[in-house]
This record gives structure tokens, sequence and C-alpha cells, in this order.
């Protein structure tokens, strides 16, 4: 049976596997640029071809409220966002992890105001990290559309229990059409079981979420235990992804995919569609400067993969972290993460930071070829970097 | 049909010894949902007084089926609620059970999104005139010359006319009620509840702690604000206003006790200078014109 590809956005992917997905209740509000993925839902559901309802929100703080009331009450459910938006709703989604209601969103990740700027970066989600929301991020459009089918399966096994983000980069994903495989309904079906979820609110059945706590220490356990979720979820994302890859021969790996990684000595991390660029750049650096270079691509920041980096960087002679988000006054948020699983079980590797492609300022793999190449001498020169956060801009700063 | 206690049902939703304070009209107000509504009420509870109400989790003092939400936030979490019961066919009265704050300040836009979306739910304002959970702020809910601790000398604006507000969404149902008057208030919400759509029921809840009066007195506080005309009850369906029987004798201005007795018992008003109170006289007047245009 040949594989019939269509051509479709991002955000088309999302909304086609939110239909593939039988959600049923869809609420958003509109930000660039995540606005197509619910008008082609809004579309889907008026022409009868989606059987949900759409509850038009006046913001997203009500446009989670609304998909958490409806999954709280026994029925799958999504909303969309970006930029402020997702931050407008930060509140909701402590809320819907601390409720331990499988929910579902797609975050087109985009630079935070001021300026006023709808390019990507990764500040939205990486501002989420804390919340207890399981957080995937796309490298394609393909990739896009499976985990998101995917994410209900994972948010909604028993083990797990907690909402879940698939992040994709605005416009460069959002709004680029690529060839996708869109599932059947069948295979979707035959994937992904009727919801599950801990409890369902109905009328005569006097259940209580959220009142007041009389022993402190219980809910200490509680948090915990949203902790322990994201360890468990570990395993439960590879068995889903390997299922998905039985069912449509797409297998991504669990939280990490290495390109390239067998022989590596110095690594490239990333996350997001730039991910395409680092991969090119790992071969042009192979092929054109003979380096033994390998990319960990990250598709999971929570639970955040611990085992893979440790296991990956533990022989390593270096490592470059690019990240499109940062905290002031500190460093990038996947490097600061890398460095501090990988120091504390002992990785001795050196790891530098790349700053780059923040507030959108494009990336081509040239420029990770550069920051690459300049790293590695200098490792190979000193042992180690004069400077562990780099700042890069285009033909220096 | 009128209604009487012995029509009511025997069930208890609010438990003895929860914790409320003594005189409390958000428990008050909270059994009576229960009779209205009990067997069928999935409420939806913000930040508030009722938050503590409820008593300690993994206990509780209320049988209703009860997701507290963020403040901000009571009438989409009710109307995501809604929309999935109609989906599974099950048969539920979604209820936003909100205060002045929830509802008139931090939860108005949530509350006029949901009301504009004719979304099926109801919202209850149960109004305290003041942020009580947190200490007895003020809100756009408390009446001019009223001490909060954030209005020591008494507040400055008068109190924002939500149930105005609310008939200018051309929603299906708008009422007011008192915990004065508890049949009223039973009556509305089971109509409220036999209409699709959004409705709105505000709810005048005389609070001992914040407006300083004794707690065997709620009900006489919350009786005199309606003798005096301080407190309209009406309903309206479709927009159309009739004047509930307890308000009823008071729309004649003759009828109206001096809201000075209803002023005068309670410790917030003690400051108020004779300008203030010539003032609140007005917006009584005032008030009940308004409403008798809609009539
Ligand atoms: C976003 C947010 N801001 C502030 C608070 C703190 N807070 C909790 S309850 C409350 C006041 C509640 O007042 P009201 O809605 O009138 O209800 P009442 O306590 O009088 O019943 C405030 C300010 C909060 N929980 N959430
Ligand atoms: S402060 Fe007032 S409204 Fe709040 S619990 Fe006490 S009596 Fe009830």
């Amino acid at each position: 049976m040949g594989l019939v590809l269509t051509t479709l956005t991002g955000n088309y992917a999302v909304s086609y596997a939110v239909k593939l997905s039988r959600v049923k209740v869809v609420s958003a509000y509109p930000i660039t640029p995540q606005t197509t993925i619910v008008e082609k839902i809004a579309q889907l559901i008026e022409d009868g071809e989606m059987d949900a309802e759409m509850i038009r929100v006046e913001s997203e703080h009500s446009a989670l409220a609304a998909a958490y009331g409806a999954a709280s009450a026994g029925v799958r459910a999504f909303t969309a966002t970006s930029s402020h938006g997702l931050l407008y709703m930060h509140e909701m989604l402590w809320w819907v992890a601390g409720s331990r209601i499988p929910l579902v969103m797609a975050v087109a990740t985009r630079t935070i105001g001021p300026p006023w700027n709808i390019w990507t970066d990764h500040s939205d989600l990486m501002d989420q990290r804390d919340t207890g929301w399981l957080i995937a991020m796309a490298e394609n459009n393909q990739e896009v559309l499976d985990e998101t089918i995917k994410m209900f399966k994972i948010t909604e096994d028993p083990r797990v229990y907690l909402p879940g983000i698939v992040g994709l980069d605005a416009f460069i994903l959002t709004h680029t059409s690529e060839p996708v495989d869109i599932p059947t309904q069948e295979v979707v079906d035959q994937f992904l079981p009727d919801r599950r979820q801990p409890y369902v609110f109905k009328a005569g059945d006097p259940l209580i979420m959220g009142n007041i706590p009389k022993d402190l220490e219980l809910n200490m356990r509680m948090r915990e235990d949203i902790d322990k979720a994201m360890e468990r979820a570990k395993k439960v994302i590879d068995e889903v992804d390997f299922e998905w890859g039985k069912l449509t021969g797409r297998r991504y790996g669990g939280l990490t995919e290495c390109y390239r990684c067998e022989d590596a000595k110095h690594f490239i991390i990333g996350m997001g569609a730039w991910v395409g660029d680092m991969r090119e750049a790992v071969d042009k650096l192979r092929s054109k400067y003979g380096v033994k270079v390998g990319l960990i691509k990250i598709r999971y920041v929570r639970p955040f993969p611990r085992e893979d980096l440790i296991k990956w960087l533990s022989n390593a002679s270096s490592a470059v972290v690019f990240d499109r988000s940062f905290s002031p006054g500190s460093g990038g948020h996947l490097f600061l993460e890398t460095v501090a699983h990988a120091s504390v079980a002992g990785v001795r590797t050196p790891i530098k930071n790349c700053l780059a492609g923040i507030a959108g300022v494009d990336v081509t793999y040239e420029d990770i070829v550069d920051v690459v190449l300049k790293s590695i001498s200098e490792v190979e020169e000193v042992g180690t970097f004069k400077e562990f956060i780099e700042w890069y801009y285009r033909g220096g700063r | 049909m009128v209604l009487t206690i012995k029509d009511l049902p025997k069930d208890k939703y609010v438990m003895p010894g929860n914790a409320a304070c003594p005189g409390c009209p958000e428990n008050l107000g909270l059994k009576f949902v229960g009779m209205a509504l009990g067997e069928k009420a999935i409420l939806t509870i913000p930040a508030g007084c009722t938050s503590v109400i409820q008593g300690l989790l993994p206990g509780s003092g209320l049988k209703f089926p009860i997701i507290n939400v963020p403040f901000a936030s009571s009438d989409a979490v009710a109307a995501g609620v809604s929309v999935a019961k109609k989906l599974i066919g099950e048969d539920a009265v979604v209820i936003a059970w909100a205060g002045d704050g929830g509802t008139a300040d931090i939860g108005f836009a949530t509350l006029s999104g949901a009301a504009e979306r004719n979304d099926n739910i109801i919202h209850i304002c149960v109004d305290n005139e003041a942020y009580m959970n947190t200490g007895i702020q003020r809100s756009s809910q408390t009446p001019l010359g009223a001490w909060t601790t954030t209005t020591w000398k008494g507040k400055k604006e008068r109190k924002k006319d939500l149930p105005m507000i609310m008939l200018m969404h051309k929603i299906p149902y708008v009422a007011t009620a008192s915990v004065a008057y508890p049949l009223d208030f039973i009556e509305k919400l089971r109509k409220a509840a036999s209409i699709k759509g959004f409705k709105y029921i505000h709810l005048h809840a005389p609070c001992p702690v914040g407006w300083r009066f004794d707690p065997m007195k709620t009900v006489s506080v919350a009786k005199l604000a309606v003798e005096t005309g301080m407190w309209i009850l009406f309903e309206a369906i479709n927009g159309k206003v009739v004047i509930s029987p307890p308000s009823k004798p008071y729309v004649d201005k003759t009828k109206r006790k001096p809201i000075k007795e209803y002023l005068s018992i309670q410790g917030r008003f003690r400051n108020i200078t004779e300008e203030i109170l010539k003032d609140l006289e007005r917006q009584v007047d005032e008030n009940w014109e308004t409403l008798l245009k809609f009539t």
C-alpha cells in the first residue's frame, strides 16, 4: 500500500490530529500564529466533518478554563494558543495539572513582547516548565500531527494522568506547508482507546476537587505525585512511540532522538524546527570537516530527558546546547537543565550554551556549523570553554 | 402555585459544623441552592469565602459535586462542564457560585463572555459587598460610604449596578434574590434551571463579619435592605422586569422604611456623613426609577 501524502501546514496538521483523536470540545481564543488551527477546526465542525462542540471564549484564561471544565466532566478536550495567550492562561495550567485532568494543548511557540513580535522563540513554552504539563516540541509537520494524536494517549494513561502540550515553531512550522501522511480514522481508532481519566464530575455524586487541605503533607504528596507521574510518563512515551511506529512506520524515539550519535565525540543539543538545520550541520561537519558530531534532539522538555543526555554526554569531548529561550541573569533553559543533570551524574564534558534565534532571529545550518567548529577548536586547545554562555549573532556581536 | 416550606426536600446539602462563620449568608444561600436543585447541581466555585466554608480536603461539609477553580474562571469552567454534559446526554444543572469579586470584578470578563455566548449555566453572585475571604477589602459591589479595610474613611464610589448590566446582556433570565427570602430565591433557582441559556441570579448576602453586625441578625439585615428599598427583588424573563412579591410594596416610595434603619445596625456605616446619607437615599430612588422603566 503506497503512502498518500497531503500538503499541510503545521497548524492544519494539528487540526487534523484533533479531529482524528475524536476530540469532543474545543475552546480557544485567537492569537497569531495559532489562529488557523482553530479556524480549521471550526470549519470541520460546521461542515459536519468533525463531531464536536466549539466554545468561542473571550480570553485564553477562559479557553483553558472551559476545556478544563469539559474534560473534568468526562469528554476529550483541546485548546491551542501562543505567546501572550499562553502567559495569560498560566494560572489555569497549574490548576489543570494539579487536578490531574488529561487535556491537550497546541502551542505555536512565539516571542513575548515588548516589542510586539510574532516570530518564533521558545520563551512562552519554556515559561510553563514548572506547571506539571508534559511538554513536547516538534521538528516538522508530520511530527506535529503524530505527537498530537499520541499526546492524547499519553496524557490519558492512568500511569500519567497529566495534561500535555505539543509545541510547534511560529511560522517555520505553523504556516509552512510540508508533505504529511494523515493516518486513516481506522488507524487512529485502533491506536487511541476511549477516554480515561481519574474522576468525572456528575450530578448527584458529591465529589469535590480543590478545597483547602487539612493535612499539608497530603498536599505535598499530591505535588510529589506529579513529579512521579512525570517519571512514569517516560516509559509511557516510549511505549506509545513504539505502538504508533508499528501502525504507521514512524518512530521518533522517546524523549530524545539521537542523530549520528554512535561514534560521535561532539554533540549538538536543541529542539524544535531548527533541529532540521542542525541535522544538516551535522552532515556538513562530518563530510566537509571530518569531525565526529552527533545531534541530540530534545523531543520532550517535560519530563526532561535526563538519562538520555547523561548517557550520550558522559563519554563526549564537548557539547553545545542551542537555546531559543533563557532566564535573564542565569542562562539558556535547555543548557541549565542539561548541565545540572550532567554534573550531578558526574559528567565532566565541557558543555557550552549558544543563545541564538531569540526573538525570531533567523539561524541557518551554516551558523550552527560555525558555532560548533569554534567550540570544538576551543576545547581542543584549552580543554574547556573560556565562556560557557555565548550570545550568537551572525557576523559577530 | 405558591411554594411553601412543606414542598421542599428534606435532603441536606450543607452539613452542620462546616467552616462558615456564625450567621454566614453564603452558608444560607448554599442551603437554599441544595433545596432547589440539590440532586441536579454541579457547582464551580472560585476563590472566596465558599472555598473555606466547604471544609477541609479530603473531607467536605457540602454534599454537591464541586469543582473549585481559579478566581476569574468560574463561568468558563461551568460552560465547559455544561457542554460536556449535553454531549454525554446527562441531566445536570451547572452553577457558577461566585462572590461579588469573582463576579463583578476579576471574574467580570468571564461572566460577560459566558452571558454573551448564552452558555447554558446559572451564575449566582453571592454578594456580601466586599472581598471577605481576604479580609474585607472593598469591591465594586461595596456601597458608597461603607468602611472596609481598604476604605477606612468610607468608600468614595457607588455600587456598580450589576443586575442591570446583566439585563443589558439580553440573556434569557436575570433575577435578584436575598437570603432573607428563601422561597423567592428557590423559586427563582428552579425557574432558572428550567430555562435554556445563561441565567444570572444576584443574591444579596449580608455578612456579619464584614458589615459589623450581630451574627444573629443576618436575616433581619437582609430584610431591612429590601424594606428600605436599598435592595430590590425582581426577575426578568427575556428582559421584561417583574418586581417580586417581597419588594412589591416598595414600588410606592412612601412605604419604604428610612434607609437609616438599615444603615444604623451595621458598623461599616458608623461614620457616614449626612451628605453621604442623602446621596445613598438619592441612589435608592434612582435605582427604582431605572428598574421600573423595564417593567
Ligand atoms: C488571581 C487571584 N487574585 C487574588 C486572589 C486572592 N483572593 C482570594 S478570595 C478573594 C476575594 C474574594 O472576594 P469575593 O469574590 O467577593 O468572595 P467572598 O470572599 O466575599 O465570598 C481574593 C482577592 C486569588 N485567589 N486569585
Ligand atoms: S466572612 Fe462573611 S461571608 Fe465569609 S464565611 Fe464569614 S460570614 Fe460568611
